[in-house]
């Protein structure tokens, strides 16, 4: 009998272009299709939409007889095989096709081609909370939530004290969910999706919610959960939770399964690619997050004295061109460091340093100087944000990379490497003395 | 799937083939009937949620079908003095109203339900037909609650109903039906074109105008037996007129020919509603699975 659970062959999902954001189309743009039986009005609208049709044309990979105009792969080719009790970490950029083939196999949504077997029980995890209405009581929603996930009410019933007691809302049980605080409902929500008892579950990004000792308590249900020997397919952003948890790992890039292996080689490969990315200037990136209000322009990493190559020890000077249409009022620059697991190292905050209180011009660059970097040699990594008045104007994940050399940092001509430390510390050793 | 192997009557881990799906899907009824406890707790929660926090409740279900009472029964009744088969206007109308608003919500709430269920339709998966299904049975408790008033007023000006009360049950099963056909159909068509919900009250209002005013009778006596036939084509009037007559017809008695006989059931009048109702339920059944691969992506 053979171990492998969820085996996937060839499996693609296409989309129309514009299809996920906004293809609710009225009957109107149907009507404008069969414009003979309307007016001049009628036409018109069917000239604009031939226009809008011929840009998406343009803007689709056209030789591919597979993929015609105005259509594109979310997810193509992917081949996968998961035995018992494996716990596979799938990892890529955004809009690399995570999601897409987690909402097959959860049979949200169905696949263009190519076919997925799935032997066991399978629950996913999508969101936590699904479905919980806030009028009812967190007794109400429990039920409700567990027969969403799949559980029936004999189950339920048998976990409910385990549930109520993880989620630590004893008190409160018979109180609408509306009446709780943020944190108590992701507790419930997370604490029902947790004690459901699945052979196969499928979790997405579930993690990153609610305060880190709860998280730490999720992670470690998790970890039971593959210790249990069932199998998890895991998505996430969070590469040291990838790390932790998972045994084997896939990277997916435009929709394609690029790479699978063991997690810490996959990660690597992930974090190198994306460091190729960032070879395209900062201003030119498309995969960009924030409404817009204000863009950065160009971002780059020296020393104190200027100088590219960096070295344990020196100051980082991280310089961030921006550009916007007006002054900036209330602006507020952050800048994220993350290690070749993509682990943050260090987060930057020009609050913490009294932030900008005047008018800034709409076009300039800032600059942070922090103190002298300890860390070992290695790749790192930078994510940049700008604020206005704490609204997201623009985020660039990956915005640039640098390269800490190995330097003599403890001046014993021995090196420290990232596998052994990630941060040095000057350090005094010597005998005690003990007190009587 | 997702059943535990505590669940006695699932024995073997289900194999499921996640493939293409082309064209017609054939409704899967094991699948449904292995979630049927999720189609107990959806419309538990319909029914639950649907008067939280207002101040009267369940009243409301009968506040809204009195107040058009009042309403159509004045002015049709008392000042157009449009015919009513003898009966007392206001219990006349009221009748027509209490099928007719079950199956006016269960219509306009369904063909919105899909678009309102997003949020569960595009995280998880479950049988989406429980969706419409749910609500057509929710609201049968608001049918319930106002068929009380209903019945009350009988009493009080009529006195005890006939034995052909046991036909109530048949007649409203023909009002779900075509409830859930129709919406099934609109609310697939709802998640591609929002349109729907604009048209919907639009249609309810007008097809209520031309289901609860007039009687039957009227019309075959204007217009002859096709006209009287064809009026049957919308199978809320067989549904209403039946359920007239059960309640209240067969205990009268007309004066024909200087002969006073019962008034005759309007059999005719149902039956041709029938057919109707089940194309519209095939219909609905089929579109909505034509479409349902495509809720997620795109509602």
């Amino acid at each position: 009998m053979s171990d492998v659970v969820i085996q996937i062959q060839g499996l693609g999902k296409r989309y129309r272009l514009g299809q996920t954001v906004d293809l609710s189309r009225t009957f109107r743009e149907t009507l404008a299709t069969l414009p003979r039986f309307f007016g001049q009005k009628a036409r018109q609208a069917a000239r604009t939409l031939a226009a809008s049709r011929a840009a998406a044309r343009a803007a689709a990979e056209s030789s591919d007889p597979e993929t015609p105009p105005g259509t594109f792969w979310a997810l193509r080719d992917v081949d996968l095989e998961v035995q018992q009790g494996e716990v596979v970490g799938i990892i890529g950029r955004n809009g690399a096709g995570k999601s897409t083939l987690l909402k097959i196999l959860s049979r949200i949504t169905t696949p263009t081609k190519g076919e997925a077997l799935i032997r066991g029980r399978l629950a996913s995890l999508l969101e936590v909370g699904t479905g919980f209405h806030p009028e009812l009581t967190g007794r109400e929603n429990i039920y409700l939530n567990g027969a969403i996930l799949g559980m029936n009410r004999f189950e339920i019933t048998r976990k409910f004290d385990e549930i109520v007691a993880f989620a630590e809302v004893e008190k409160f049980i018979d109180t609408p969910v509306k009446r709780y605080s943020s944190g108590m409902y992701v507790r419930l929500a997370f604490s029902v999706a947790a004690h459901l008892e699945p052979e196969i579950m499928i979790v997405d990004e579930v993690l990153a919610v609610g305060d880190a000792e709860f998280q730490k308590r999720c992670l470690g249900r998790m970890s039971d959960v593959a210790r249990e020997g069932r199998t998890v397919l895991f998505v996430s952003h969070n590469m040291a939770a990838v790390l932790s948890l998972c045994t084997r790992a896939c990277l997916l890039e435009k929709g394609r399964l690029v790479l699978e292996g063991p997690t810490p080689n996959v990660i690597n490969e992930y974090i190198n690619r994306a460091a190729k990315e960032i070879d395209v200037p900062l201003d030119e990136r498309t995969d960009r997050k924030g409404d817009g209000r204000a863009r950065l322009t160009s971002v780059s990493v020296r020393n104190e004295r200027g100088e590219s190559s960096l070295r344990c020890g020196d100051r980082l000077r991280i310089a961030l061109g921006y550009r916007a249409d007006a002054a900036l009022k209330g602006a507020k620059f952050l800048v994220g460091v993350y290690d070749h697991f993509d682990r943050p190292v260090f987060f930057l905050d020009s609050q913490s340093d009294g932030g900008f209180h005047a008018e800034l011009p709409a076009t300039g660059e800032i600059v942070c100087l922090t103190e002298p970097i300890n860390l070992t040699p290695g790749p790192c990594r930078v994510n940049v944000a700008v604020l206005l008045n704490e609204f997201l104007a623009d985020h660039v994940i990956g915005a640039c990379g640098f390269e800490v050399e190995s330097e003599d940092f403890y001046g014993t001509g021995r090196l420290t490497e990232r596998k052994n430390a990630l941060c040095l510390l000057r350090q005094d050793w010597d005998l005690g003395t003990i007190d009587a | 799937m997702a059943e535990s192997a505590t669940v006695p009557q699932i024995s073997d881990p289900p194999t499921i083939r996640i493939r293409p799906s082309r064209g017609w899907i054939a409704i899967d009824f094991r699948e449904l009937w292995r979630w049927r406890e999720l189609l107990y707790f959806l419309t538990w929660r319909d029914v639950k949620v649907k008067y939280k926090q207002t101040l009267l409740g369940f009243a409301w279900a009968v506040l809204v079908p009195v107040g058009n009472m009042v309403v159509l029964g004045t002015i049709f009744g008392k000042v157009a003095k449009l015919p009513t088969d003898g009966l007392d206007p206001y219990l006349f109308i009221l009748a027509g109203l209490v099928p007719w608003q079950y199956f006016a919500n269960s219509l306009s709430m369904s063909s919105n339900s899909l678009v309102g269920y997003s949020h569960l339709i595009t995280k998880i998966y479950f049988p989406r037909l429980f969706v419409p299904l749910g609500i057509c049975i929710a609201n049968i408790v608001d049918f319930l609650l106002a068929f009380s008033v209903l019945l009350v007023m009988i009493l009080v000006m009529m006195g005890l109903p006939a034995a052909t009360f046991v036909l109530i049950p048949f007649l409203m099963l023909i009002a779900m039906t075509l409830a859930l056909g129709m919406g099934t159909a609109l609310s697939a068509m709802n998640v591609k074109y929002r349109d729907i919900k604009f048209v919907v009250p639009f249609i309810v209002q007008i097809w209520m105008y031309c289901s609860i005013i007039v009687p039957a009778s009227l019309i075959r006596e204007k217009w002859g037996s096709l006209a009287y036939y064809l009026y049957g084509v919308n199978p809320m009037a067989g549904v209403i007129e039946g359920i007239r007559w059960c309640l209240l017809h067969n205990r009268m008695f007309v004066e024909k020919e200087g002969v006073h006989s019962a008034v005759e059931a309007p059999w005719g009048l149902m039956a041709a509603g029938v057919p109707m109702t089940v194309l519209t339920l095939v219909f609905g059944l089929y579109y909505f699975k034509r479409m349902e691969k495509m809720f997620a992506d795109i509602v």
